[in-house]
Order: structure tokens, then sequence, then C-alpha cells
């Protein structure tokens, strides 16, 4: 059972072009049975706030390769990825590579 | 659960893990290893010895901005100097964007900019051009075959107009290792040949060129970005849907996620390779209309120039360059900028 949280997610190197461009969301996910972990963020994500062409972002239930996932500024990596429960004023940051440099 | 600490300072939360090392490092450490091994590249390679005149090839994106800002706190250790060279190539609405974000970072950096034009250099063809003079020819379009060969003479001119002795690009491991796979699908020996080692010392009177985060993979350059507070572009070109390059992208971004070396792996397979002695390519010698260094009776940049120019864009593009060397015609060598401005051309 999870209370409903207060995070922002934010979206950089050009990934908020598929969020109408808007790179800082701040968001309330609703109480609800099952824990909040990134996994089904990213669903809510798809769901609530994705403009366009989700498969630029999404690919399967992870995101797109080439995508970095930042949770408090740390890599999800060594956080638990998908699996990562979701806390109380967390910040998640999208940052695609996917582009020229 | 939070992350480990760093293994560096012991002070901080760790922010990432190193792919090769997997080495546990916060934000300020892992910035300070990575320009520590910006600068091993650098002196290992002697890529920019004492006194060099450092242009950066500067397109306003993730890497060069990198590239630039890495090299500026590093120049007083290496006693080079730096300037940044820009590249518009005559994209509507992307390249004017991009060019605008070079131009605040020369302001913060307080570094001279240069910016060449294709459309000066090249008789007045901008990519947009080229775009419509490739388009509706069958297959899907070259422009990007253009872009590159005209992008790294226009470098080069750029460089050269403002004296310098040296030509730095942003590349990083991730496009090496693209490179590679690119080289590898199209069959193409003498670049596999020459695509290696850390840059191009200059032979034939250009500019030595090098790489210094060619080591660098993609993921760490924008982390670097994102801990360095880098302000850098991010839009995608809109021609680049198009390009073969997507499609070698892919298949490193899926490698990559079963192998997290494979990227730098793949880079250094192709050093190391030995071609067979039918397979090497044959010395280079001099483009017969400016002068550049060319494998065929004209450099790329001309022959493909010249195809534009007869309205023929495909002609020096893979196979039909056979056609060309017979045609070519011997011309003064000189400025490439003295090709003719562009007719209404058929579309194909």
């Amino acid at each position: 059972m999870a209370a409903p949280l207060s995070v922002e997610v934010e979206f950089g190197g050009g990934a908020e072009l598929l969020f109408d461009g808007v790179k800082k969301h701040q968001v309330t996910l609703p109480g609800q049975e099952e824990p909040w972990d990134i996994r089904n963020l990213l669903v809510w994500i798809t769901k609530n706030l994705l403009k366009e062409r989700p498969e630029l972002f999404i690919q399967g239930d992870s995101v797109r390769p080439g995508i970095l996932v930042l949770i408090n500024d740390a890599d999800w990596e060594l956080l638990g990825e998908l699996d990562y429960q979701l806390q109380d004023q967390d910040s998640v940051l999208f940052i695609s590579t996917l582009h020229g440099g | 659960m939070p992350a480990p600490p760093c293994t560096s300072c012991h002070a901080a939360r760790a922010a990432l893990r190193r792919p090769r090392s997997g080495q546990a490092l916060c934000g300020a450490c892992f910035c300070s290893a990575f320009e520590a091994e910006v600068l091993h590249t650098v002196l290992a390679g002697r890529l920019l010895p004492p006194g060099a005149a450092v242009a950066v090839g500067a397109s306003g994106g993730k890497d060069s901005t990198v590239l630039a800002h890495v090299l500026r706190g590093l120049a007083p250790r290496l006693g080079i100097s730096l300037q940044l060279v820009a590249v518009d190539e005559g994209i509507g609405g992307y390249r004017d964007a991009a060019l605008a974000a070079v131009r605040r970072q020369a302001a913060r950096w307080e570094l001279p900019l240069t910016v060449v034009a294709y459309e000066d250099l090249f008789g007045g063809w901008t990519m947009d051009a080229v775009a419509r003079s490739t388009a509706g020819s069958g297959r899907s379009r070259s422009c990007c075959t253009f872009c590159g060969v005209l992008r790294r003479r226009a470098l080069e001119e750029g460089a050269r107009r403002v004296g310098a002795t040296h030509i730095v690009t942003g590349h990083n491991a991730d496009d090496m290792a693209e490179t590679v796979l690119m080289n590898f699908l199209r069959g193409d020996a003498g670049r596999l040949a020459r695509g290696g080692g850390l840059g191009s010392p200059g032979e034939g009177g250009a500019l030595p060129r090098c790489r210094p985060l060619q080591f660098a993979s993609q993921k760490e350059v924008v982390l670097y970005a994102h801990f360095r507070r880098l302000d850098y572009f991010s839009e995608e070109c809109v021609y680049a849907p198009e390009a073969f390059r997507g499609h070698a992208r892919d298949l490193l971004k899926r490698l990559e996620a079963a192998r997290p070396s494979a990227v730098l792996d793949l880079v250094h397979s192709a050093e190391r390779l030995a071609l067979a002695a039918s397979a090497r390519p044959p010395r280079p010698g001099a483009c017969s209309r400016c002068g550049a260094l060319a494998s065929r009776a004209l450099c790329q940049a001309c022959a493909l120039l010249d195809g534009l120019n007869r309205g023929r864009p495909r002609l020096a593009i893979g196979k039909g360059r056979r056609g060309l060397d017979e045609q070519a015609t011997p011309g003064t060598p000189g400025d490439p900028a003295q090709t003719p401005t562009p007719k209404a051309v058929p579309t194909f």
C-alpha cells in the first residue's frame, strides 16, 4: 500500500521534446496498492505526460537504450534501476544521449 | 536503498559507476577523473604539443561543448591556445539554433569564434539545396554523405583562416564504434584501415587532427556535461533520420545493453586490424582540382560538388565513382569555392 507521492520528473538532452518541450514536471502520484517504483512510474509517465512517439522514450518495460536515468542525481544503475522504490520528494531525471554532438 | 559512498573521496554518495572499472564515484570525483583521462589521452598520444594553436570544431552539441570546456581547463597546463570554429551547413531551423548556442558559449568562455558557411565555400550549395537535389533518387537520400565530406573541408578552411596548427573534434567512443560498424557493413576496407588510431597526422598539407574524447563513452560525456552544468544544444539534425549511421547506432545501443564494454572493444578491435594485401588502399596523391589529399583524380569534396553541379548528385557516391574519373576535367588547383553556383537540376 503506497501513499500518494510528490516527485519531480525532469527531461533533458532533447527528451523534453516528447513532453511538449517542458523540462520540469512536479507530479503527484496517487496512492495505490503497489508501491511506486520506476517500473510503474514509467507506465504512469507514458500514460499521463508523454505527448508523442512513445517508441522514442520507452522500450518494453524500460527506457529506450540511450536514455540515462538519474534519481536524486545518481545513476539508477546504483539504485536498482526499475526496482528502485520511489520516496516522497525524489527527483527523477531522464537525459537523452541520442543526438549529434 | 541509498547509493554506496564514493570510492575516491569517501565523503559524498556515489553518483555513478564507471563502465570499465566498475568504480563508484560521486559527481565531483567523476568529473576530475574524466578530465584526467582526457589529459592522459592528449599527453600519451602527444596530440597537442606546447605552443599549439588549437581550433575546436564547435557545433553547440554535447560533445564539442564538453571538449571545449575540458580543453579550456587543461590549456594552461598543456601550453596551448584555443579558438572555436563552427560550420554553418545551411540547414534551416536547425543550424541557426545550434549556432546561437555556440555564440553563447564563445561569450561565456571568452574564446574567439569563427563561423564558416557552406554557402560561401562551396559555390552557393547549402545542405538544404543538396537535400533538394538528392531527393527522390529512389533510394534514401544521401545528403549526409555530402555533409560529412564537406564539413571536414569547411573545418579545415576555417582552421586555416584563424592560423590554427591543430584541429580537434568531439568524437566520442560511441561515434568511433559506430563508424567501425558502418565501414564493416559497407565493405570499406580503405576507411577501416585509416580509421583507427588517434587521428590524422596531417598528410597532403592538411592540418593534424585528433579526437581527445575518443575513449570517453557517450554516456560519460553526457554525465560530465550534467555534473558540470554545461549548456548545450540537443536537437537532432532534420536530415539525421535518413542517415545510415542510425542503423549502426541502434545496433550499438542494443549491444551495449547486453555487454557494456562492447563500445570500446569495437574501437580497439579496429585499431588492431591488419588488412589482406589485396585490400590495402593505394598511396594517395593530390586532387587534380584543389590539390588536397585524394586517392583518385578528384578528392571526395570536389567529386561530390562536381556531381551536384552537373545535376547528377549520385555521381560520386559509392560505385558511381567509377564513371567520374574518366570525366574529371583537369583544373587549376585552387579554391573549391570557385565551383559554379547551383542551377535548377532535374530530379531523377
